[in-house]
């Protein structure tokens, strides 16, 4: 396509004036984080702080446990990171290398868990966690991960059925077991669709709050998006530690977006076709 | 000590059994964390079920309570279809715009890629936070802006006209995802084909309506039906930016469950709330699907109908 120069004027002002409305809110956050209390807290607002108080960063992190809930947040996310990653890569392996009986009907069973609203397993789901004695430990957060995600292993499979068949045949000749040629040929093949998933998977689990929400009572084992809501709903009116928080929250979202860019952008699309 | 009956098993019989293998935990946690409580939620909706005490059987009571004896219901359900019926088409087009901009070949447009994208990859409890400042009545910068160009800006959060469209603007921070998933099938888009039409003088407007779009409607597909899902069932941003206030006027449905279930404790009559929020939505996307033959082309019928 040829461009002319008004065409590339145009473009330019429009992607210019709609990043405000997706970077201005990130550049507030920060801007009222390093103020102090009265310029946060006056109208017409200040712009830019007189000072920026880094300090508010550390004395925000020492108000609560933050640290705690960092940790639990990362453990969380390791956890279901690996937890997927296992089991995904094994099950999608199941339904696209093999044939067997009843893989189709399945395969349709695994596809339509993705329609079921959450709302309508949330109650027996919290009652058989409690049932194990679960509730208020990290268990309910981290064990579902290691049984796989409908999703993932969609999109695993689709990436697996485009490899020729005669890879296994081979190997099989070769004298190796279905396992081997499963972790010794296949799993290195899969890097790729495996660090996308292991990403959505980080994104998906370090920012939820539902789930912590309804299984963790205890302060000590809040995550970091439970603690942080909770801070704000008790100190609704501490908005300079609140907007700290949550910018030390965005951080490693943003960190491991910055190096899976790639992953995401091709991988995203990848799943529906 | 059966299995020895068996003697050795032979090489094919194992074969047959790997596969599952492969696929158990699956087949273990499909039984447990989602077809085990999807019918006891079932079950539980036949039920008069407290969180302590004993439950009790009441047959469909919870449905007909639903239906004939809750007008929370109603109002839930209708600010609930009002959300899905604002965001799922400003979604989808803002998405698509975005993704045609950032699809034009000019320079440097891979920034405004990462940068329309950022927010998608923030938590909900992050955005509500964010946002919920910007729209803060009292020192909120959004009606500063406005009052600099003569608008007397509303209060958003507290006024029950607004809110809802407090929720809209917070969510539609998040349209990154589905933008690229624009992104990379208009990518995919043969160049020859946009070429062709040049040369048969087609305008850019043209070129969109006659190749773009048709050539995108199973993303388009797609992109609606996850996304009326996802309005129906928004709960996070309602929890923690309003809370379903002011006067009920964000009391969505994904809230009035979780309440009925969390906070007054009647297990069963939320589960009868949840499965049917759930029938609706398989009624919705049946009946988006079977309008989708109308609209949409797929790749491979368009090349059959070619042979022919």
């Amino acid at each position: 396509m040829r461009i002319t120069k008004s065409h590339k004027i145009i473009v330019y002002s429009i992607l210019v004036i709609l990043s405000l409305y997706f970077l201005f809110p990130f550049a507030w956050a920060l801007i009222t984080a390093l103020k102090t209390e009265g310029e946060a807290f006056s109208f017409p607002p200040t712009f830019l702080p007189d000072v920026p108080q880094f300090g508010n960063f550390i004395e925000a992190w020492k108000s609560q446990p933050f640290g705690t809930y960092f940790m639990n947040s990362v453990i969380v996310t390791v956890m279901t990171t690996i937890g997927q990653i296992i089991s995904c890569s094994l099950v999608a392996y199941g339904f696209a290398r093999y044939d067997f009986k009843y893989k189709n009907i399945l395969f349709i069973l695994l596809l339509s868990t993705m329609m079921i609203p959450w709302d309508v397993t949330m109650i027996p789901l919290y009652m058989e966690f409690n049932l194990f004695g679960w509730i208020n430990t990290l268990k309910p957060l981290i064990v579902p991960a290691f049984f796989g995600s409908a999703y993932n292993i969609f999109l695993l499979r689709q990436f697996l059925m485009n490899i020729p068949k005669d890879l296994e045949s081979a190997a099989r000749i070769d004298g190796a077991n279905e396992f081997q040629i499963f972790y010794k040929i296949f799993l290195p093949i899969m890097k790729g669709p495996l660090t996308l998933i292991a990403v959505l998977n980080i994104l998906l689990v370090w920012n939820d709050y539902l789930g912590p929400l309804i299984y963790l009572n205890d302060q000590s084992k809040y995550t970091m998006a439970l603690g942080l809501a909770s801070f704000k709903g008790v100190h609704e009116l501490q908005i300079i530690p609140i907007m700290a928080m949550t910018l030390v929250m965005i951080i490693p979202p943003v960190i491991v977006f910055a190096f899976a860019q790639k992953y995401i952008v091709e991988g995203v699309s990848g799943s529906i076709k | 000590m059966l299995k020895k009956k068996e003697k050795q098993p032979s090489f094919t019989l194992v074969r047959k059994r790997v596969p599952y293998l492969f696929i158990l935990p699956w087949i273990i946690g499909f039984l447990v964390f989602t077809l085990g409580p999807l019918g006891s939620s079932l079950i539980m909706s036949l039920f008069d079920w407290p969180i302590t005490g004993e439950a009790k059987f009441i047959g469909l009571n919870n449905f007909t309570k639903m239906f004939t004896a809750d007008p929370q219901f109603y109002d839930s359900l209708v600010i609930t279809f009002k959300f899905a019926a604002i965001f799922v088409p400003l979604n989808l087009i803002s998405a698509l715009v975005l993704a045609l901009l950032i699809t034009q070949p000019v320079k440097g447009v891979k920034i405004f890629r990462t940068i329309f994208y950022l927010p998608a990859v923030v938590s909900g409890v992050a955005v509500s936070i964010i946002w919920g400042w910007i729209f803060n009545s009292e020192f909120g910068v959004l009606n500063y802006l406005l009052s600099l160009i003569g608008i007397e800006g509303p209060s958003w959060l507290i006024d029950p006209k607004w809110a809802i469209v407090t929720i809209v603007i917070a969510s539609a921070w998040g349209v990154g995802t589905m933008m690229l998933i624009f992104y990379t099938d208009i990518k995919g888009i043969p160049p020859e084909l946009y070429e062709a039409a040049s040369i048969d003088g087609a305008g850019p407007l043209r070129q969109f309506f006659n190749i773009t779009i048709p050539t995108i409607t199973p993303t388009i597909l797609f992109n609606v039906i996850t996304s009326v899902i996802a309005a129906l069932q928004q709960l996070t941003l309602v929890l923690l930016l309003t809370g379903g206030g002011p006067l009920k006027s964000t009391y969505f449905y994904g809230l009035f469950v979780y309440n009925n279930a969390f906070k007054h404790h009647q297990l069963g009559y939320a589960s009868a709330n949840a499965w049917f929020m759930f029938i609706i939505i398989l009624i919705l996307t049946m009946l988006i699907f079977k309008s989708s033959s109308t609209w949409v082309f797929y790749e491979a019928e368009m090349k059959k109908g070619g042979k022919k």
